[in-house]
């Protein structure tokens, strides 16, 4: 979170003008920000004994402090973590031995630790240091951490996301090896595999937990692709005008037409489907819709004071658009890419159950959805979960995405 | 009105023409001959380049792409390559099929969607509010083809061999095997009981997306003035709502129509694979996977027009609930 925060934030720091331009800085927020801060750090023994519990299990000041949410998912996140390195020594301790996934994972593992401790520490300090910072985003981040559901939502990506990079640690056994075909074909959940074997007796916990690194790839890099030629042709759209705008909005018009799972079926079918090809295909068609908003954006933008402000004190063009307008349309970006993300898993859950997609035995949720469609009856445990793992995933993007419509849209605002 | 429709009419030429054309080459272009799957592994090389000239593949991409849009423009989609039948005998075979699917699945996803909109809506921030909310993102989560297959084995297989409920409904198809040997009446009902689990996979993931629009529309006209105005004349609640709220909350819903179809269209095709329904999505899975240029052509085309009708159509819908708009 905090990290794609920063990104975004850098441009809006130094222009001044740059801060919405109606009056809505946060005068009202301002002042109550202050004592809240205060009253929370207390006097000068507090902090230091918040520290030394923080080291100790991070989160417990938080929820001594009554912050129950944060603490609680802060402390879940460091006990998981940490069972993981207890449960798996083995694993863990081998790991920068092993394969290059082991060894990225055990850096997840590592920063994952790292960072619960900073969020824990940051938070207790963060009363003095709170009052200057960017409060742009302080108001961003009240508006978004007041959402329980998009909390919840930014939670279990979070989690999934650590799921699918420690995957070599959490996994009970290797999602491709075929289990005892005799013993363990399509055995229903139980204590030795948590969530049933599938008709080549495969762990299906440690299958879902690779499959969560193909779903989160592909969705994750295909938007960025999406998103990425979706701002520059909306921005030239709206900021040139004239023929090339008509020309790309035109070209938008055809991609936004075409059902897109006909073009993709079409493409998939006919090439050799590998990962690549599926994350460019994603990408390539999915842009029109980004266009279209920072079209829209850039469009009412260009008209506003502060613009004249940087033409009057004769920027170039370029700069204009990139530093000015641009990072003040990314707004509505963030959400359509959030959402995006969501749509994106599910449309690449449907290649790979059509068999377009993943090729097996690669792990992937359309795959594994499909798998058990022969066995629906004796078990449905193969076609389930994979099944229920997408929808937790989607829903979970698209919480977060509507939390951030609602926390950046100043209309919605209360 | 009519110079409006026309204008538009004219527009989508090029879109549709562009849409084909880019299915076109990507089809052309793409590694695999055609004509050796359809052929023996066995056969010589002189009957493969018979095959070859018979399918027409033998000459070059620009002289076929210039000859399937002349006939293309005169209605003509060639033969299909697998079915030995002309495109459009094919296509006339299965397309009433997709409607009926789809066009059900539309009806009540619109019907649902708006339902429980509005329900939300009246309700703000009660717990039917929430719990609707949560629902609805759900499904709106959802893949359809996961749901489909869930729908099997409930209503299908656990209701039918394991649970013994008196209703069970068939998993595949569009017709029960004896079906030539009912009455009219109860030929209707199979008919029924095949369309509802596609059809039901279809809609409740739409209405959904329904739902959110509508609730979030008539959320934003409530807070109006006019409805303030409405409730002080002493207007019962639910003329307020219905009578005054909804004709402008309905506008954006109406756009989602054409936004839709696209979407609908996807389903389909992954419905219609996953019941064995004997549609275009169905059609269009199983023409590519065999290589049968022919009818995935005219099928893409067939999609981008019916997309491009539909915009227009959800344009026309739109001016005709709004006065404000009209169409020169």
């Amino acid at each position: 979170m905090d990290r794609g925060q920063e990104g975004l934030g850098e441009p809006l720091g130094p222009e001044t003008f740059l801060l919405p331009p109606e009056g809505e800085r946060g005068d009202d927020l301002a002042p109550s920000t202050l004592p809240e801060v205060g009253t929370e750090d207390g006097g000068d023994v507090r902090p230091s004994r918040g520290v030394g519990l923080s080291l100790l299990l991070p989160g417990l000041p938080q929820l001594l402090a009554g912050q129950i949410w944060l603490g609680g998912a802060l402390i879940i996140l460091w006990v998981g973590l940490l069972a993981t390195v207890v449960g798996r020594w083995e694993r863990v301790w081998g790991a920068w031995r092993g394969p290059l996934d082991h060894q990225v994972a055990l850096l997840a593992l590592v920063m994952a630790l790292a960072g619960v401790w900073a969020l824990s520490l940051q938070h207790l300090r963060r009363g003095e240091a709170q009052v200057g910072s960017r409060r742009q985003w302080t108001r961003f981040w009240r508006s978004f951490a007041s959402n329980r559901l998009a909390l919840i939502g930014a939670g279990a990506v979070v989690g999934v996301c650590l799921g699918a990079l420690l995957a070599p640690f959490l996994a009970p056994y290797d999602p491709a090896t075929q289990g005892n075909l005799l013993t363990h074909r399509l055995a229903g959940p139980s204590g030795e595999h948590l969530l049933g074997t599938d008709q080549y007796a495969r762990d299906i916990l440690s299958r879902l937990l690779y499959g969560a690194r193909i779903s989160l790839a592909i969705g994750l890099i295909a938007v960025a692709i999406a998103v990425t030629i979706g701002t520059v042709l909306g921005a030239l759209a709206g900021y040139l005008g004239g023929r090339i705008d008509s020309i790309i909005m035109r070209l938008v018009d055809m991609v936004i037409s075409f059902p897109r799972l006909v073009l993709l079926i079409t493409v998939m079918a006919l090439f050799r489907p590998s990962i690549f090809i599926i994350v460019v295909i994603l990408g390539l068609t999915q842009w029109p819709q980004v266009a279209r908003i920072v079209r829209a954006e850039v469009l009412s933008l260009r008209e506003r004071e502060f613009i004249q402000a940087g033409v009057a004190l004769g920027y170039s063009r370029r700069r204009i658009l990139f530093r000015h307008i641009l990072p003040n349309a990314l707004a509505p970006v963030t959400v359509a890419a959030t959402l995006g993300i969501g749509d994106t898993i599910i449309l690449e859950a449907v290649l790979s159950f059509l068999g377009l997609g993943i090729q097996p035995p690669t792990a992937s949720w359309g795959i594994m959805v499909a798998d058990g469609r022969s066995n629906l009856l004796g078990a449905w445990w193969v076609t389930t979960f994979p099944g229920l793992a997408i929808v937790l995933v989607v829903l979970s993007f698209n919480l977060v995405g509507d939390g951030l419509r609602d926390a950046l849209d100043p209309r919605l605002r209360r | 009105m009519t110079g409006y429709l026309l204008r538009r009419l004219l527009g989508a030429i090029p879109l549709v023409l562009g849409i084909a054309t880019i299915v076109f080459f990507v089809l052309n272009l793409a590694p695999g001959d055609p004509a050796s799957i359809y052929a023996a592994p066995t056969v010589s090389a002189e009957t493969l380049e018979q095959m070859r000239r018979n399918m027409g593949l033998d000459r070059p991409v620009h002289e076929r792409y210039l000859r399937w849009v002349g006939s293309m423009v005169q209605g003509d989609f060639g033969t299909s390559f697998s079915r030995n039948q002309p495109v459009r005998d094919v296509v006339a075979q299965l397309l009433p099929n997709t409607l009926i699917l789809s066009g059900t699945a539309l009806a009540l996803a619109f019907m649902m969607g708006i339902l429980v909109g509005v329900l939300q809506a009246v309700r703000q921030n009660s717990w039917v509010d929430r719990g609707l909310s949560v629902a609805t993102l759900f499904f709106y989560s959802m893949p359809s083809f996961w749901l489909a297959i869930m729908l099997i084995l409930v209503f299908s297989l656990y209701a039918g061999a394991v649970w013994n409920w008196p209703l069970s409904f068939p998993a595949s198809g569009m017709i029960s095997v004896d079906h030539a040997f009912m009455g009219p009446w109860e030929r209707f009902l199979d008919r029924i009981r095949h369309l509802v689990l596609p059809a039901a996979s279809l809609a409740l993931v739409l209405a959904a997306g329904i739902a959110r629009y509508m609730r979030g529309s008539l959320l934003e006209v409530i807070r109006q003035d006019y409805i303030r105005t409405a409730r002080a004349k002493g207007l019962p609640e639910w003329k307020v709502v219905v009578k005054h709220g909804m004709r402008n909350a309905i506008l954006p819903i109406i756009t989602l129509l054409g936004l839709y179809l696209p979407l609908l269209f996807s389903g389909t095709v992954v419905v219609e694979t996953v019941f064995g329904w004997p549609g275009m999505g169905k059609l269009m899975v199983d023409s590519i996977f065999q290589r049968d240029y022919p009818v995935v052509l005219a099928g893409a085309f067939l999609f981008a027009v019916m997309v491009v009708l539909g915009n227009l159509l959800a344009d026309l819908l739109y001016s005709l609930a709004d006065p404000r708009i009209r169409h020169g």
